[in-house]
């Protein structure tokens, strides 16, 4: 089943007071899925807001994307230095004050090394990177960037990384499934290992949301891989903007 | 320590220099002393050596290569021709897509994995340097035996440098070729293509104009990664202080090459260079003497202020470097200071390393002191030229009377149940994904087909949708059998790919890999290919618009089959009307396109059945691949197919298996009047192709055949979750699939 997007029409008055809601998409050297992620969120209907990692300043975004790469090489470990960028300092002050951010594929990895997200991302357990169409349930839909989805929707999405392997100790594990923020969990095979099938995580605000698969990639029938079924992280955030 | 300088040079002509160990023959040296009136500096012995290899000045193989410009068919669509980093072709709406396919060939057997990323750093950069952004890239590759031990060493290694570099610079792998033979077992081929995309008005070309303009070298450092046979000048010339033995293969950097990119892309938006040169063989040399000699001729550089790795190296030693990630531009004055900002903006270190001068001489310092003083066209366009004899191998007679037509066929439906099976699990026929799954084939969110479609295509314009595809195709069996007919076949195979994605071919780009040059016989099929080639293109109307030679491809006395890859592109106005491989939708009729004929010669059947190479390759008729192209474009703008699967090496049933299993449906199939099922199935006559139609499209597409006069035969029609060839065989998708995709992984994982 596919998510239902929104009409893709652009609301007249943002949370922001300014017009258009707008989402930020963080581009940090080696970041690669940006023009991607610019791209659904303007298909969704928001307006699309470039940001650059040296600056400090959002742009007065109402929410930010983390989006896929290999930023600064992925030298030490994937996300470990983009995380000290001035721009994430605010990324970070902003997310603890409620903005939604999400984190895809790199994205995620530099949430879990600002501890915004708990847990960390391995080499996935067949040592290839690995790029295939996934297919994921969505547990929850008691998030900023789910709300579109129905809990229990299987989605398929596109993967690709070499670093995708979730690992936390299992107080953790047993937290975020006491507490629903086990956000997506991999379907019919678990591509890297992760620990209890698990794509992607919240925050305890629901809020933040990071993953491995891409959502940016399956915005369009044209494109990637025919589906739409990533079409729903953009509408969520929308709608409640929108609504706030 | 002596500087052997320009004066040092002049006086003391009798120096003993090492030009043979820089592979520089005796009449070269001289002609070289001869250019100068003196004997070369260290660093000029240096830079001609390598300028005049093979594989800087195709010295070999430049009387045959003319043939792509003397054959060249009239097209609008060229806009730069060969001899810049790449062609340049007119794609529409103002778009401008530039492409090319280069070999890696050498480094990626010595160390695979570095070998590979380097291939695929080398093409993006000479890409990016027309003034394209990098939209896709693709990798045919060959390697010996698939259950040879050394290939578990090559391949894994291959395809991760692959993957590791090009997923990092976020370019989705759309296509190419994996192929084993064990020709290649001590000689893989490692070729890399890229498409860049622009608007007219954005092409940059290779050269350094204007006096007092600024040389800018910008991207990585430095330092001593691929200078492979200039150490022995540099320890023969100098008293030698730093490690010795320096690597052959460069290592390559893809966080860098992605900073350099974005940084190049931005710096062209602004319109800030008047010349750019990529880095990559040769270094230093190749950019320094090609934008001169493109140029008005004069450049003098201060090599003392290149920035380095490895504060020991040599002049001769920067000069050769083949470190990756670096670029050469040209910039007026007054756009310096912008230039320096933008590469301070994605941390790429830039300095100026010298300007454009009056005068036509290259001038190279070290430390205030000369070490080269040419005129750079010697250096880069007057390199030697051979005309290397060659000769019809005396076994090329024998190889072709041994004809696949006495092969032993399968006796009973059983047999040839048996040998579908081994064919399509055979390692060449199989499922490619455990490979291609290691490459990101959907980053920039514009792949409307990758691998394993007959092409993979591209949207270039999100509103328009105006897109480009792409195929590489090559048989060195064919060839082998056959090169003047190899290389159209190849040639043949890529049109007839791209026209079945929907889009029209345009132009072509081709690595030509071949054993010695020295061996008559090589030099032979290396003269027929380029013939078949030229001839071809001259008759499909598809221009060369540049490419790659690689020679001596072989293991002592034995050379690789001949081997030309061809990359054709095409554009499609519109990719929503793109036509995919898979039979998804029960009760369409399947077609078959064209005339098959009784032709196993160099087939895959042979191969896998038999073990057996000889015969003559399938026939070529070009007039009849056009017509086929036509009718697949055609009935995929308006509408009347939902599926196109090109017929080539395992023939029908080949295809027909690969289109059910990526749609998941099943082929009922019925042996034509006239054919036996035998033949039916794996036949590799060309000019050929399976199509899905609708029902209701039927009429109006046998009419358009008819019209026309293509042959079209109604084979029969997707239904059910099995392939059946009626009165002979019925085998379920999940025996086909098992067989299919488990063979790879089996033998590689």
């Amino acid at each position: 089943m596919t998510a239902r997007p929104s009409p893709a029409t652009t609301p007249d008055q943002g949370p922001s007071g300014r017009g258009n809601i707008r989402v930020g998409v963080v581009t940090f050297p080696g970041t690669l899925d940006d023009r991607d992620t610019l791209r659904a969120v303007r298909i969704a209907g928001a307006e699309p807001v470039p940001l650059w990692h040296r600056d400090k300043d959002l742009k007065q975004v109402d929410a930010v994307v983390l989006p896929g790469g290999f930023s600064y090489g992925d030298y030490l470990r994937a996300g470990a230095i983009s995380r000290f960028s001035p721009l994430m300092e605010t990324v970070i002050d902003q997310a603890r004050a409620g903005m939604p951010v999400l984190g895809i594929c790199n994205g995620f990895q530099v949430l879990t090394e600002t501890h915004l997200l708990p847990g960390a991302m391995l080499r996935n357990n067949h040592l290839h990177f690995i790029c295939r169409d996934q297919k994921l349930r969505v547990e929850t839909s008691e998030t900023a960037w789910t709300s579109d989805y129905a809990a229990g929707q299987e989605i398929s999405i596109p993967l690709k990384n070499i670093d995708g392997r979730y690992v936390a100790d299992e107080r953790t594990l047993d937290e975020l499934e006491a507490e629903g923020r086990v956000v997506f969990r991999y379907l019919d095979m678990n591509p890297n290992g992760s620990l209890r099938d698990i794509a992607g995580i919240t925050n305890e605000a629901g809020n933040v949301v990071g993953l491995m698969p891409h959502p940016e990639h399956a915005v369009e029938p044209l494109v990637g891989t025919g589906r739409t079924d990533g079409l729903g992280f953009f509408t969520s955030i929308l709608k409640k903007l929108v609504n706030a | 320590m002596t500087l052997d300088t320009v004066k040092h040079a002049t006086e003391t002509p009798d120096a003993e220099q090492p030009w043979a160990e820089l592979g520089l023959k005796k009449d070269e040296y001289e002609r070289i002393r001869e250019i100068l009136d003196r004997r070369p500096t260290g660093a000029e012995l240096a830079m001609y050596s390598v300028m005049w290899s093979e594989h800087c000045s195709y010295k070999s193989s430049k009387v045959h290569l003319k043939q792509f410009g003397e054959k060249a068919p009239e097209s609008d669509a060229l806009l730069v021709g060969i001899g810049e980093n790449a062609g340049v072709v007119d794609v529409g709406q103002g778009y401008a897509v530039t492409f090319k396919v280069e070999s890696h060939n050498h480094p990626s057997y010595i160390e695979p994995y570095q070998g590979a990323a380097t291939g695929v750093g080398g093409i993006v950069r000479d890409i990016l340097a027309m003034g394209a952004r990098p939209v896709a890239v693709v990798d045919p590759l060959r390697f010996g035996a698939a259950d040879h031990p050394d290939t578990k060493r090559v391949l894994p290694g291959v395809v991760a440098g692959i993957g590791g570099y090009g997923n990092c610079l976020g370019l989705p792998n759309i296509g190419g070729e994996v192929v084993f033979d064990p020709c290649y077992q001590g000689n893989p081929l490692v070729n890399a293509g890229c498409i860049g995309v622009m608007k007219h008005e954005d092409i940059h070309l290779a050269k350094a104009s204007g006096p007092g303009n600024k040389v800018i070298l910008y991207g990585a450092r430095t330092g001593g990664d691929g200078i492979g046979g200039v150490s022995v000048l540099a320890s023969e010339t100098f008293e030698s202080t730093g490690p010795a033995k320096r690597p052959a293969v460069q290592v390559g950097d893809p966080f860098q090459e992605k900073l350099l990119i974005e940084c190049t892309l931005e710096i062209f938006k602004e319109n800030l260079v008047a010349g750019i040169q990529d880095l990559g063989g040769a270094g230093l040399s190749c950019a320094t003497s090609e934008l001169a000699s493109a140029g008005s001729g004069g450049m003098r550089v201060e090599l003392d202020t290149v920035p380095l790795r490895d504060a020991t190296l040599s002049p001769e030693e920067i000069l050769m470097s083949e470190s990756q990630e670096r670029m050469c531009a040209i910039v007026e004055p007054q756009h310096v200071d912008r230039f320096m900002a933008i590469c301070e903006k994605w941390d790429v270190i830039a300095t100026v390393i010298g300007e454009v001068t009056e005068g036509e001489r290259l001038e190279i310092f070290w430390h205030g002191e000369q070490i080269v003083d040419v005129p750079p066209r010697t250096v880069a366009h007057e390199g030697p030229v051979y005309h290397r004899p060659y000769a019809r191998p005396e076994w090329q007679d024998a190889l072709q009377a041994d004809d696949a037509a006495k092969l032993p066929r399968p006796k009973s439906a059983d047999e040839l149940r048996a040998q579908v099976l081994k064919v399509v699990g055979s390692p060449n026929q199989a499922s490619k994904a455990w490979i291609t799954d290691q490459y990101d084939r959907f980053v920039q969110g514009n792949t409307v087909l990758a691998q394993p479609e007959d092409a993979g295509m591209v949207r270039i314009d999100e509103e328009s949708n105006l897109g480009v595809a792409m195929a590489t195709d090559g048989n060195g069996r064919y060839a082998k059998l056959d090169p003047y007919t190899g290389a159209q076949l190849a040639l043949a195979e890529a049109y007839r790919n791209v026209a079945a994605s929907g889009a029209r071919p345009l132009a072509i780009s081709d690595c030509l890999n071949f054993g010695s040059p020295e061996d008559p016989g090589v030099m032979w099929q290396f003269a027929e290919a380029t013939r078949g080639l030229a001839d071809g293109c001259q008759e499909l109307g598809t221009p060369v618009t540049g490419g790659n030679v690689s020679l001596y491809n072989q293991t002592g006395e034995t050379a690789i089959h001949p081997t030309p890859v061809v990359a054709v592109l095409g554009v499609i106005d519109d990719v929503t009307r793109r036509t995919p491989i898979a039979f998804a939708e029960a009760g369409q009729l399947l077609y078959l396109l064209g005339d098959t004929k009784e032709e196993f010669g160099g087939s895959a059947w042979s191969d896998v059945v038999h073990g057996h190479l000889g015969g003559l390759p399938p026939a070529v008729d070009l007039d009849r691949e056009k017509l086929l192209a036509e009718i697949l474009i055609s009935a995929s703008r308006d509408g009347m197919i939902d599926a196109a699967h090109d017929l080539s090496d395992g023939g029908l049933v080949q295809a027909v298996v690969e289109s059910c299993l990526r749609g998941g449906a099943g082929a009922r199939l019925v042996v034509p009047d006239g054919l036996s099922a035998f033949t039916f199935l794996f036949s590799e006559s060309a000019g050929r192709a399976v199509v899905a139609v609708p029902r209701s499209e039927e009429l109006r597409f046998t009419d358009m055949c008819g019209a026309r006069g293509l042959p079209a035969t109604r084979i029969g029609v997707v239904d059910g979750e099995e392939v059946e060839v009626q009165g002979e065989f019925r085998i379920p998708l999940a025996e086909l699939r098992t067989a299919h995709e488990e063979a790879i992984p089996g033998l590689l994982a």
